[in-house]
């Protein structure tokens, strides 16, 4: 654009100022791209590389209590369902309570048949997982950051379940690693350590033959809910009532919960979007004050209105863009950091991209009332110092 | 009888302020051939702006006609006026010429921005601008680093570079000293006499009249006509 | 040099109404900074509040031993016997003692506001609930009876939930229940919860045995004898805590997270308001660039020009900051809010703008004002004076 570099040169005119006032617009979209990641990741949870293809089912009264083992026969000759597996919660730490480990007792065959395609495993390593009843499969992550190795022997402490001896310690021999194939479910999947299910219902002291939830695979998507139904009209008015719904939906029930994190986001961008209009529109406002001779002059030379109008509009654009664009990115940078804290929370990028249509809003509003009075200065009086 | 390249008939000129209303110009008119080098003068308040200005296309009669160029300026629309004025003026003023964060050059470049013309192009054309003024060597130079004189070179560089008919120029010296000021009003007499640039001049210094080819007096709205001189 | 101060002051004062625009952009800025970080504090103020305020000296509650929550732990009828005879529970008339063993469930009840299920805690609890918590009062309908599917609701959860009202059933796990009464105990976490009997609750979702204990000391000091008598008793694997303690630890995770988020937040705002009185205060000591040089030349000290663009940029931060801390207060105080609790259960608290949070609004936004003046103030007291004189 042939009028870049007088926009560019009329920006930096006093240099300090449109400094402290990019500063400014960098900073606010920085917080803009935290918060609005953060926002996002929460009324979009991702359930899982193929969340529709996947139901689970609870007890239909509370994540808390269990089913019986026995409905997983029920559930597995349901037709739509392709294979179905069964989890317990099992609360685990390693050494002190800040090191959660998601520690979660599989049945060998069946979890990985509902999850097909989501993990990595070297053949070896799953060979012996399946073959040793003690064994455990490591995150790749998750070994790097306790810098267990193969072959390691590791106590995992668990909150609710004790074993017959009484002690809440079980023992696991790590046999391999894993790694997640989808990088956007890295982070879901960063503290998890697999066991044996058998090796967990017979040690438990308490509980027994229960299972805390069932995972199951579908062959269509589409028959997602009507499947979920037929699953729970199953158990209607047993003893142990089910509530099956697609994993999106089971994600989604509780980031719900989790509360107005979303008001409490949008007012905080809210307040420093209106500060940020205050504080860039008295910069221009400034800015085109001192230059009214100057546009004068320019409108001599034969630029129109309209000219003036959209040079002083493309200047407020530039400003607002170049200093958007920085601060998103610097948000960006910072994505990681927020994911780890928020306990692997997936952030994703493209929440940024409303931050862009954010900067334009910004600039026009900004921009367009000294414009205005850019367009509209009369030559001659503001050529005799008069304006 | 040589071309008349702006021709006033019955102009007035009304100013409302306020409550107050003023009659700056009342029944002028004036005609200026082709090539002519013309001094307006007259004391403050005489009206010898405002008839530039209304020359110059940067402000309308309350009534009158006004032909410029060939152009009946008084029917034109302010976005009339202003594609009127980048093709057929060139304006000089006291202060506010050069834009203070582009460089001599850039400066002279920004009425070429109007027209279609390649950034090449664009560059030729104000380097040819700036030789003629005689101060192509502070092409890169910016405003804070010239001189009042260079400064105003550089003004009537950018004037010329569209290559108008009329350059129109208000106490293009008043700003600048002794020397300065001669340098320029020499300039703009070579634009006049080799290059046949037509030239309406407002100035306050009667030596600064002494380069023109005729000398203009105003007072209080009406024209009184001076000498010529060769 | 008072005096010249005040004279600088007062003019600084008197131009204000002259640079509006650029003026109230320190004004406005600051207030932004203030009022998020007082709304977020106050947020997690009132969470902790909620969860680590309301709980006596003289109240304990038993766990099983290595659970770190209710909901993980799990106590037999022995176990309760034999914690009932420690030494250190107050008793009643009859001499037993005040102990009320609970059972915790979650349970789900759609939301008020967006109709979709959430989980609130059912929690059964012993014949001694009153007398262990004193501070529980029936502000509508009655108290539920033993034996009987009834529960009571807390104020909080009745905001929250839908059916929450006297005499409306709830349908909670092929049962139902019926809401006999609504509750309050002083603000603190059991307004969030529904309370029914426990052995009600125990045989409604299958279970033998309970979750916790809770008891009332005889007096705060007895606390150590308790505790002993229970964690050196061979037959028992318990974790005897003072109610307090044990709140305290559950919410703070959550009020970290909520402080630490705040204070970042508004760490960030405050830089962006930083730049903004910087840009404000630069171009107020430029404008008055003329003036400024005048007084030097007069003889005024190059201290008092210098505070007096410093304190000019402090007034205004003030006032922003007492703008910010209003506006707070204003919307957010006493606001309710409820999020999820450590046992997977909806808590609701309110948001408290207290005295001590509206003091370090006011703080930061001086910091800020401070900042933002000081080079300015500087470049003001370094002008050289016969230039500023010649440029004016």
């Amino acid at each position: 654009m042939k009028y870049f570099p007088l926009i560019w040169a009329t920006l930096w005119r006093k240099k300090t100022r449109t400094l402290f006032t990019l500063l400014s617009i960098v900073i606010a979209f920085l917080l803009f791209g935290m918060l609005e990641t953060v926002d996002y990741a929460f009324s979009h949870p991702n359930a899982g590389a193929s969340g529709a293809d996947k139901l689970i089912s609870t007890n239909k009264y509370s994540i808390t209590l269990s089913l019986p083992f026995a409905d997983m026969q029920e559930i597995r000759s349901v037709p739509g369902v392709t294979d179905a597996t069964w989890l317990t919660w099992f609360g685990g730490y390693y050494q002190e309570s800040k090191n959660f480990v998601f520690a979660i007792p599989i049945d060998t065959e069946s979890y990985f048949n509902v999850h097909n395609g989501e993990f990595v495993v070297n053949d070896e390593a799953m060979k012996a997982f399946r073959s040793m009843r003690s064994a455990a499969l490591v995150n790749v992550a998750l070994m790097k950051k306790f810098g267990w190795k193969v072959g390691d022997k590791i106590p995992l402490h668990s909150t609710i379940w004790t074993q017959k001896s009484g002690s809440l310690d079980w023992t696991f021999d790590i046999v391999g690693t894993f790694d997640v194939k989808d990088p956007t479910q890295a982070g879901a999947q960063q503290y998890t350590v697999f066991f044996h299910y058998d090796l967990f219902d017979e040690g438990r002291s308490f509980g027994k033959g229960s299972v805390g939830w069932v995972e199951e695979r579908i062959d269509n998507p589409a028959n997602g809910p009507a499947i979920a139904d037929k699953i729970d009209a199953l158990f209607a008015n047993s003893a142990n009532e089910t509530k099956t719904q697609p994993a999106n939906d089971f994600a989604m029930t509780f980031v719900k919960q989790v509360g107005d994190i979303g008001f409490v986001l949008r007012a905080i961008l809210g307040a420093v979007f209106f500060t940020l209009l205050f504080l860039t529109g008295n910069t221009m406002m400034q800015s085109v004050r001192e230059r009214i001779p100057e546009l004068a002059v320019l409108k001599t030379m034969g630029f129109t209105n309209g000219k003036i109008l959209a040079l002083v509009i493309a200047e407020s654009l530039l400003l607002c863009l170049f200093a958007a664009v920085i601060g998103l990115g610097l948000s960006y940078a910072t994505l990681p950091y927020i994911g780890q804290a928020l306990q692997g929370v997936q952030l994703d990028p493209v929440a940024l991209i409303p931050g862009l249509g954010a900067a334009v809003l910004l600039a026009l509003i900004v921009g367009l009332p000294p414009a205005l009075r850019a367009m509209r200065l009369n030559i001659v009086d503001a050529l005799s110092g008069m304006h | 009888m040589s071309e008349v390249i702006v021709s006033l008939r019955h102009i007035d000129k009304r100013y409302v302020r306020g409550k107050q209303t003023i009659d700056v110009l009342q029944g002028l008119d004036l005609d200026i051939p082709k090539g002519d080098f013309v001094a307006l003068m007259g004391p403050s308040g005489s009206g010898k702006t405002t008839l530039l200005n209304l020359i110059g296309g940067l402000d309308t009669p309350t009534s009158g006609e006004i032909t410029v160029a060939g152009q009946r300026l008084d029917k034109l629309s302010s976005g009339g006026l202003a594609h009127w004025r980048a093709n057929h003026i060139g304006f000089v003023f006291q202060f506010y010429n050069l834009m203070p964060m582009l460089t001599a050059q850039r400066n002279v470049e920004l009425p070429l921005l109007l027209t279609n013309l390649s950034a090449e192009k664009r560059k030729a054309n104000a380097m040819a601008a700036l030789t003629l003024v005689g101060i192509a060597d502070r092409a890169k130079h910016k405003p804070n680093e010239l001189s009042g004189g260079q400064a105003q070179r550089v003004a009537i560089a950018r004037a010329l570079v569209a290559d108008p008919m009329l350059l129109v120029c208000d106490e293009p010296t008043g700003d600048l000293d002794r020397k300065s000021a001669d340098e320029v009003l020499h300039l703009l007499q070579i634009l006049n006499r080799q290059h046949g640039k037509s030239i309406v001049m407002v100035t306050h210094d009667p030596k600064a009249a002494e380069f023109a080819s005729r000398q203009l007096h105003m007072d209080k709205g009406t024209l009184l006509e001076a000498g010529t001189l060769a | 040099m008072f005096k010249q101060l005040i004279a600088v002051i007062l003019m600084s004062l008197q131009t204000v109404p002259q640079r509006l625009g650029a003026s109230s952009v320190i004004v406005i800025g600051i207030a932004g900074v203030v009022a998020v970080l007082v709304s977020v504090l106050a947020m997690g103020a009132g969470f902790h509040h909620t969860l680590a305020d309301g709980g006596r000296d003289d109240r304990v509650i038993i766990l099983r031993g290595g659970s770190d929550a209710e909901l993980n732990s799990n106590l037999t009828r022995t176990d309760i016997a034999t914690i009932s005879n420690a030494p250190g529970l107050a008793k009643d008339a009859a001499g037993k003692a005040l102990l009320s063993s609970e059972l915790v469930t979650v349970v789900n009840v759609p939301k008020i506001d967006t109709g979709t299920d959430a989980n609130v805690t059912l929690r059964g609890v012993g014949l001694k609930l009153t007398e262990v918590r004193p501070e529980l009062k029936i502000v509508s309908g009655k108290m539920f009876r033993p034996a009987v599917r009834e529960l009571i609701a807390g104020v909080g959860a009745a905001k929250l939930f839908r059916g929450l009202t006297v005499g409306s059933v709830l349908r909670l796990r092929n049962a139902d229940w019926t809401v006999t009464g609504i509750f309050s105990t002083d603000g603190d976490v059991r307004e969030s919860e529904l309370l029914a009997d426990v052995d009600t609750v125990a045989s409604s979702i299958e279970r033998t045995g309970y979750s916790s204990a809770v008891g009332l000391l005889s007096s705060a000091a007895a606390f150590t004898a308790f505790k002993d008598s229970l964690t050196s008793d061979p037959t028992l694997t318990v974790d005897v805590q003072r109610e307090r303690e044990y709140y305290a630890k559950q919410s703070a995770g959550l009020t970290k997270t909520i402080n630490i988020v705040g204070t970042t937040v508004a760490v960030i705002m405050a830089i962006g308001a930083m730049f903004g009185a910087l840009n404000t205060m630069y171009s107020a000591v430029a404008a008055r660039g003329l003036e400024i040089a005048t007084l030097r030349a007069i003889g005024f000290g190059a201290f008092p020009v210098l505070f007096g663009v410093i304190i000019e940029s402090l007034l205004l931060a003030l006032l922003g900051g007492v703008i910010g801390a209003a506006l707070a207060w204003l919307f957010f105080n006493g606001h309710t809010v409820s999020t999820l609790g450590a046992a997977f259960a909806q808590v609701v608290f309110q948001l408290t703008v207290t005295r001590a949070l509206i003091i370090t609004g006011i703080i930061w936004a001086c910091i800020i004002g401070l900042l933002g003046g000081f080079f300015p103030a500087l470049r003001a007291a370094r002008l050289p004076v016969a230039e500023a004189l010649r440029a004016g």
